[in-house]
């Protein structure tokens, strides 16, 4: 748990860069520090490791003040990663990532087993990437080392300034859905800072928009969108905070269970007549154990001697776990308006259409006029 | 000419042997006191705070550099002579290639701790590096190969200066070239010269090598093309 009280920060030059800021991050929750350059966001952030002093007020960690810590010991146990990564070079990726464990003094090899047990949780085979050194790396793979880096020693609580930042667009959305999945895993505490709306929205539990220095919205994403404090807020957030409200709903909070199948071993004229009483113009098609093979369109049961040459694959298929905003996208690109939703096994879970996915965004609009 | 020179060389190689051995241990004694000087002096000058005194060092010692080897040891001889300390053979010469050699290792010393990445610097204090584990463990490895091409730099050219120390009695290539020059004696002349020139080269080439070798493995790697 990371507690801020009063935290005020003036540097040498006069300017208030952090005014009276309080906030708790509590036990495995994300929050994100957000708002526009200058606001106070990453130096609120080096305050809580120290590496900027506080002027005035206090902020303690698991109840204790930082201040009466050793600074390095203090360090040492809280994660630490930075947008511009700082690999250090003449060292090895297992060398760099095992920094804090050597600092502690572990035993060698057990430095080693933990490089490796990182390497592993970040996606990078360990027999390859073990003895590399950070100059024969990709951008994306250095991003990983750093985070495999500041997760070293297994401190409880991360704090991290846009550790995604300096990475393309596709590289960043990858890192960012395997570090949340990584996070689901350790509960870690995170401090987080971006200036980034939509990795703050996709990635954190609160967000803790700021700006000039001053705390101005403290909440989780979907109040924060949903019920801006005020303009300024409102304009940070975006016009399209209505969409941007879809990534926080996966595909299993609005799918509909899919009531009307059709095996794809069953005969052209029982299609017809099926979905010619329900008066449907496609119906989703499985296999005999349930496994999802695609969709069947009355126009092509016409000429069709079995189910399975009028078969029509799905272009693109969603998991429980597909943000909404991805599913749209799906959406308009499918010839049924429809996506079907499918577990690890491929069988078929739910369906997805616009009606649900309408009855949403009408939702949202309600809480705008409250 | 070159021939008698090469004749000379021929005929006294004891001699010459002698000669370019005493001179090597003039260069290596002082080069040894200047790199630990210089590194120390630049890696305190780097430190957080001390701008001005760095650029008040630098600026000293590049003075030093300006000052005509024989009015140096001119200099040094009559502080050592007020010190009644030996004034003349090896002791001045030595301390004034010292002299020579620090501003050279002191600034490529400064300049590398200095050029180290910033982000480096934070992830390893946001790490829990004390100031010493940062300079030990990051710092240090990273400027070594600049460090060494400053004291590859210094060892050459004192190499050269050397020669004239041989006019204080210190001994070295340079004994042959004041006494073919007294003597008119070109060959003699050239036989110290062409020592010199090759001492000079093959240190030269010795220092690169070994610049390469501590050279710390990811960065040789990265420099690749």
């Amino acid at each position: 748990m990371i507690r801020l009280e009063h935290v005020t920060k003036v540097f040498p030059d006069g300017t208030e860069a952090v005014k009276d800021l309080s906030l708790e991050i509590s036990q495995g929750e994300f929050c994100v520090f957000l708002g526009p350059s200058g606001c106070g966001k990453t130096t609120s952030l080096k305050m809580i490791n120290r590496l900027i002093p506080i002027t005035r007020g206090k902020i303690l960690i698991d109840g204790v003040d930082t201040q009466k810590r050793n600074v390095n010991e203090l360090r040492r146990d809280v994660g630490y990663a930075i947008q511009s990564i700082g690999l250090f070079p003449h060292l090895t990726v297992a060398q760099n990532i095992a920094t804090v464990p050597l600092l502690k003094r572990w035993p060698r090899d057990r430095q080693r087993k933990r490089a490796q047990e990182l390497l592993d949780l970040v996606g990078m085979p360990p027999d390859t990437f073990m003895d590399r050194y950070p100059s024969e790396l990709s951008g994306g793979q250095q991003q990983r080392v750093g985070v495999a880096r500041c997760l070293g020693a297994d401190p409880p609580i991360l704090l991290m300034d846009e550790p995604f930042g300096a990475i393309d667009p596709i590289t960043r959305h990858k890192l960012q859905e395997e570090f949340l999945k990584i996070q689901e895993r350790l509960q870690k505490t995170i401090a987080f800072v971006t200036h980034d709306i939509d990795e703050a929205i996709k990635m954190g539990d609160t967000i803790a928009l700021m700006k000039d220095g001053e705390l101005v919205q403290y909440a989780d994403p979907a109040t924060l969108l949903a019920e801006p404090k005020d303009r300024f807020v409102r304009d940070f957030v975006g016009a399209d905070r209505v969409l941007k409200g879809l990534r926080l709903l996966r595909a299993r909070d609005v799918m509909r269970p899919p009531k009307l199948t059709l095996r794809v071993d069953e005969t052209v004229e029982r299609a017809i007549r099926l979905l010619d009483e329900r008066r449907r113009s496609w119906i989703p098609a499985v296999e005999e154990n349930g496994r999802f093979v695609g969709w069947i369109e009355r126009e092509d049961l016409e000429s069709a001697s079995s189910l399975a040459e009028a078969l029509t694959p799905a272009v693109s298929t969603a998991a429980p776990r597909t943000p909404l905003n991805e599913a749209l996208s799906m959406m308009l690109g499918s010839a049924t308006g429809s996506v079907a939703v499918l577990d690890d096994a491929d069988l078929l879970v739910g369906l997805l259409s616009f009606g649900a996915i309408r009855e949403v965004l009408a939702m949202d609009d309600e809480s705008e006029d409250g | 000419m070159i021939q008698q020179a090469w004749q000379y060389m021929l005929d006294y190689p004891d001699k010459m042997l002698g000669w370019t051995w005493q001179h090597l241990q003039i260069v290596l004694i002082a080069n040894a006191v200047a790199v630990v000087l210089g590194v120390l002096i630049g890696t305190w000058v780097s430190g957080k705070g001390r701008e001005q005194i760095a650029d008040g060092v630098i600026y000293a010692a590049s003075i030093l550099m300006t000052i005509p080897s024989l009015a140096l040891f001119g200099i040094l001889m009559g502080i050592l002579y007020a010190m009644s300390l030996p004034s003349i053979g090896m002791l001045p010469v030595v301390i004034a290639l010292t002299l020579y050699g620090l501003l050279p290792i002191i600034r490529n010393t400064h300049t590398a701790l200095r050029e180290v990445d910033p982000a480096m610097i934070e992830a390893g204090r946001g790490m829990g590096m004390s100031g010493l584990q940062l300079l030990l463990k990051v710092k240090m490895p990273l400027a070594v190969p600049v460090i060494l091409a400053g004291l590859r730099q210094a060892m050459v050219m004192n190499i050269g200066i050397a020669a004239i120390g041989s006019y204080l009695g210190a001994g070295g290539l340079g004994q042959p070239i004041f006494r073919g020059l007294a003597n008119y004696r070109k060959d003699l002349v050239l036989a110290g010269a062409i020592a010199v020139s090759v001492l000079a080269v093959v240190t030269d080439l010795v220092m690169a090598s070994v610049e390469r070798l501590v050279t710390p493995k990811g960065i040789r790697i990265g420099r690749r093309p």
